[in-house]
C-alpha cells in the first residue's frame, strides 16, 4: 500500500512540475456548448465535453473522471436552469475548483441568455419531474445557440485577454455563418408549420416554438416517468380523434416505447440528434446537427399518411 | 375536449426535467435551505429468532437486525444550503426505530469550504467518514436493505464522528485525491470515556477514471486508527473494550451503462475488504460480573455485490459477505461474550438477493432475501425476508458517485 501511495505521489509531483498548458481549459456540460466553445475558441481553447448526445443529461453519474476534469478547468459552460442538478453540485463539492463556483468568473450558464419556455405555474411532483425555471433544453432552437454565442465569446475573451481579438474575429465569422444557416433551415422547414406530432419526452419545446410544430401528446404520461403500457394504449386510442403526423424522439431515449407506438399507429418516426453527436456526422458540429434535425423532420413528414 | 389533449395539457404544465428539483416557488422562501424528507419503512421476517450475535467479534451499538414485522426504517430530514460564497452547510436528522422506540439522532451536521485554493477542501462538524465506498452513503442510497456484514461488525454499520476533514484533489487527468480526518473518537470502533482530544483519525486515497464510453471505476485505500476506553457493545448485557482498534481497507466500484446512458440498462459492481486489529482488554458485563480478559485479535471481512438494471425501473442485485477472525483471548469465560470473541474457528457468511422497482427517481420498493449464516456454529441458518420502501420528498441533493 505504501508503495502505491508513494508511486502516486511521484506521479503527482511529475505532473505538477510540468508547465501549464497555455490553452484555456473549458469544461462543457453538454455537447452543444462544447461544439460552440470549440467554434469560438479554435486552437486557443482545450474543450472537454462532460456528456454525449447518447446520454440523458439529467442522469449523469458525478464520476471520478468528471471530478478530475472539473478540477483542472478554467471555464465551466453549462445550460444551467437546473438541468445538471443531479450531478453538477457533486462536481462543485468534490472538484475543489473555486474558479468555477456559481457566481465566479469561470462559471457560464447558457440559459441566462435566452427566453425560457414552459415555466410551470404549479410545482408538484405529482406532475412528474417538474422544472421550476422552465424547460432547460434550449439548444433545440438554433436561434438560442446564436444568442449564447456572443456572451460566450465575450467570456472567453475576459478569461484569456491575450487572445481577445481572436475570439472577436471568430465570433464575427461564426455569427455570419450561423445567421445564414438559421435562415436556410427556417425556409426549408416551412412545410412543418402546424404539423401535429407526438414526442417521446417533453424535450422539444424550443424546436417546436421555432418551427411552429404542434405537440399533441408525449409518450411519457408525466415527465421523467417511463411510459406504461396502459398509457401507450390510451395514446393510441386518442390518435383517432387527435391525429398526429409523426413521433419525434431523441437518440438517447429508450427506443422500445417509440417502436411500439410506431408499429401500432403506423406513424413515421424522426430520431433527432438532440445534441451534436446524436446522429452520424454531427460530432462536435452544430451546423450538421441542425442539417440532420431539419432533414429528418421533413423526411418523416413526407412518409406520414395523408389525412 | 378529448383525452389526448387533456393529457397533453397536463404534461405541458410540467416539464421534462432533472433528477432533483428544489421546491422553491416564487415566494419569499428562496433563501431557505433546500429541504428533503426521506421516508422508509419495512416488513421483516426471520426464520431464526436467536439473538443476532456473531463469533469472533464484539458487535457495536445499534447493530441488531431490523425489527421483526412492520417497522419504520431510517427516515431522514436533510437540509442543505450554501452559507455564503465560501461555505456550504448540510444537516441530516434521522428518525430511527431502535428496539421499538423511536430515536431522533443528528447523523450529519457539517460545513464545508467552497473556495479554498490549490484543490483543497475542508469539512468541519459531524459527518460520515470518506473511508471505504459505502460508508459515505446514507442508508436510503444503499443497494441493499442492510449493511454488509463487515460494515456491521467493524464499524457498527457506518463510521460517523465529530471532527475535521482535509481533502486534496490532485490536478491530474486521472482522478486522484488524498484525505485525512481527525476525529473526536466517538464513532465505533473507537468510543467510550475520556474523549478529550483527537481519539481517532483516518487517512484515505481514491483513484478513478473511465473505461471506454460506458464504464467508470474508483479504487480506494484507507486506514483508521482509534482509541477506545470502556467502549460498550450496546447489547442487553454489555461488553466493554479498552485498547486500540486499527482498520486497513480497500474498496472498488465499477459502474457501467451502454454509452454511459443508464436510462434502460446499467450495472454497479462493488467490493470492499477490511482487516481490523484490536489490542487491549475486554470486560464482560462491566456493571455486573466483570469478567476480564486480555485480547489481541485480527479480523478480516469482505463483501462483493452487483446490481443490474435490466429494464427501466427494475433492478436485481446479488451480494456475498464473509468474515474470519484470528483472536487471542486469555480468559474466555464460558457463556459470555469473551468465549464468543475467542470463537475464531467459524467463518460467518451471508448470501443476499434483492429486486427493486423505482416508479421515479423519488420512490423505490424492494424485496430482499438473505441466507444469513453469521451466527455461531450450531445455530440454524437464518432465512431473512425484508420488504422495504424508500421515498424522497422535496429537493433531494445529488448523490455521490
Amino acid at each position: 500500500m505504501m508503495k502505491t501511495i508513494s508511486g502516486a505521489f511521484a506521479a503527482v509531483l511529475l505532473l505538477l512540475t510540468q508547465p501549464a498548458a497555455a490553452q484555456l481549459k473549458v469544461f462543457a456540460c453538454e455537447a452543444e456548448w462544447a461544439a460552440l466553445a470549440s467554434a469560438l475558441g479554435g486552437d486557443n481553447v482545450d474543450v472537454y465535453a462532460a456528456t454525449t448526445a447518447l446520454q440523458d443529461v439529467h442522469k449523469i453519474q458525478p464520476r471520478p473522471s468528471l471530478i478530475a476534469k472539473y478540477r483542472k478547468a478554467d471555464l465551466l459552460v453549462c445550460t444551467g436552469a437546473e438541468l445538471e442538478l443531479g450531478w453538477l453540485p457533486q462536481l462543485i463539492e468534490k472538484g475543489n475548483n473555486a474558479q468555477l463556483n456559481p457566481g465566479a468568473p469561470g462559471n457560464f450558464e447558457a440559459s441566462r441568455y435566452v427566453t425560457m419556455l414552459e415555466i410551470p405555474a404549479k410545482i408538484d411532483r405529482a406532475q412528474g419531474d417538474v422544472h421550476p425555471y422552465g424547460n432547460p433544453h434550449i439548444q433545440t432552437d438554433p436561434r438560442n445557440i446564436g444568442k449564447v454565442a456572443k456572451p460566450l465569446a465575450d467570456k472567453l475573451a475576459e478569461l484569456d485577454p491575450a487572445h481577445a481579438a481572436d475570439y472577436a474575429r471568430r465570433y464575427q465569422d461564426f455569427n455570419t455563418r450561423w445567421t445564414a444557416a438559421v435562415d436556410k433551415w427556417t425556409a426549408a422547414a416551412a412545410p412543418l408549420k402546424g404539423v401535429p406530432v407526438i414526442s417521446g419526452h417533453k424535450a422539444w419545446a424550443y424546436l417546436y416554438d421555432w418551427l411552429g410544430i404542434r405537440e399533441v401528446a408525449t409518450l411519457e404520461a408525466k415527465p421523467g416517468i417511463p411510459p406504461s403500457g396502459a398509457h401507450l394504449q390510451e395514446l393510441l386510442g386518442g390518435l383517432k380523434t387527435q391525429p398526429a403526423k409523426m413521433i419525434v424522439y431523441a437518440a438517447y431515449q429508450d427506443h422500445k416505447p417509440i417502436e411500439w407506438m410506431a408499429e401500432h399507429s403506423g406513424l413515421p418516426t424522426a430520431e433527432l440528434p438532440f445534441s451534436p453527436g446524436g446522429a452520424k456526422g454531427t460530432d462536435n458540429d452544430l451546423f450538421a446537427t441542425f442539417d440532420v434535425t431539419v432533414q429528418r423532420l421533413l423526411d418523416a413528414a413526407k412518409q406520414s399518411p395523408q389525412s | 375536449m378529448d383525452r389526448i389533449s387533456i393529457l397533453a395539457r397536463g404534461a405541458a404544465l410540467a416539464v421534462f426535467a432533472p433528477l432533483c428539483v428544489p421546491a422553491q416557488a416564487a415566494t419569499g422562501n428562496v433563501f431557505n435551505p433546500k429541504i428533503s424528507l426521506i421516508l422508509s419503512g419495512q416488513y421483516a421476517h426471520y426464520s431464526n429468532d436467536a439473538e443476532a450475535e456473531m463469533p469472533g467479534v464484539v458487535l457495536g451499538p445499534e447493530t441488531e437486525f431490523k425489527t421483526s414485522g412492520f417497522s419504520l426504517g431510517e427516515s431522514e430530514l436533510v437540509m442543505e444550503s450554501n452559507i455564503d460564497d465560501r461555505f456550504h452547510g448540510w444537516a441530516t436528522v434521522a428518525f430511527e426505530n431502535e428496539g421499538g422506540e423511536t430515536v431522533v439522532a443528528v447523523e450529519e451536521a457539517y460545513i464545508n469550504t467552497l473556495s479554498l485554493p490549490y484543490g483543497l477542501a475542508v469539512k468541519l462538524g459531524r459527518f460520515y467518514s470518506d473511508v471505504g465506498y459505502q460508508n459515505h452513503q446514507h442508508p436510503h442510497a444503499w443497494e441493499f436493505a442492510d449493511a454488509p456484514l463487515v460494515y456491521r461488525t467493524f464499524l457498527a454499520n457506518q463510521l460517523g464522528d465529530d471532527g475535521a476533514q482535509v481533502r486534496w484533489l490532485a490536478p491530474t487527468d486521472v482522478f486522484l485525491e488524498f484525505g485525512t480526518e481527525l476525529l473526536r473518537g466517538d464513532g465505533f470502533p473507537a468510543g467510550g470515556d475520556q474523549r478529550d482530544g483527537i481519539e481517532a483519525w483516518t487517512a484515505f486515497t481514491h483513484i478513478g477514471g473511465d473505461v471506454g464510453s460506458g464504464g467508470s471505476w474508483r479504487v480506494g485505500l484507507w486506514h483508521f486508527d482509534g482509541n477506545a476506553v470502556d467502549r460498550r457493545s450496546g447489547e442487553d448485557v454489555e461488553t466493554g473494550f479498552t485498547g486500540d482498534s486499527r482498520i486497513d481497507g480497500i474498496d472498488l466500484v465499477y459502474k457501467w451503462a451502454p454509452d454511459g446512458n443508464p436510462l434502460v440498462r446499467n450495472l454497479v459492481l462493488q467490493a470492499e475488504a477490511m482487516r481490523r486489529s484490536e489490542k487491549g482488554t475486554v470486560v464482560y458485563d462491566p456493571d455486573g460480573s466483570g469478567d476480564t480478559s486480555a485480547y489481541d485479535g485480527d479480523q478480516f471481512g469482505w463483501y462483493v455485490q452487483g446490481v443490474y438494471q435490466f429494464m427501466p425501473r427494475w433492478r436485481v442485485g446479488l451480494r456475498y459477505d464473509r468474515l474470519s477472525a484470528s483472536n487471542s483471548v486469555a480468559n474466555p469465560v464460558a457463556d459470555t461474550s469473551l468465549a464468543l470473541l475467542a470463537d475464531d474457528a467459524s467463518t460467518p457468511q451471508r448470501y443476499s438477493a434483492m429486486v427493486d422497482f423505482s416508479n421515479s427517481e423519488f420512490s423505490r420498493f424492494r424485496i430482499q432475501y438473505n441466507r444469513d449464516e453469521s451466527r455461531p456454529d450450531g445455530e440454524d441458518a437464518d432465512n431473512q425476508f425484508i420488504v422495504q420502501y424508500i421515498v424522497s420528498m422535496g429537493a433531494h441533493p445529488a448523490h455521490q458517485f
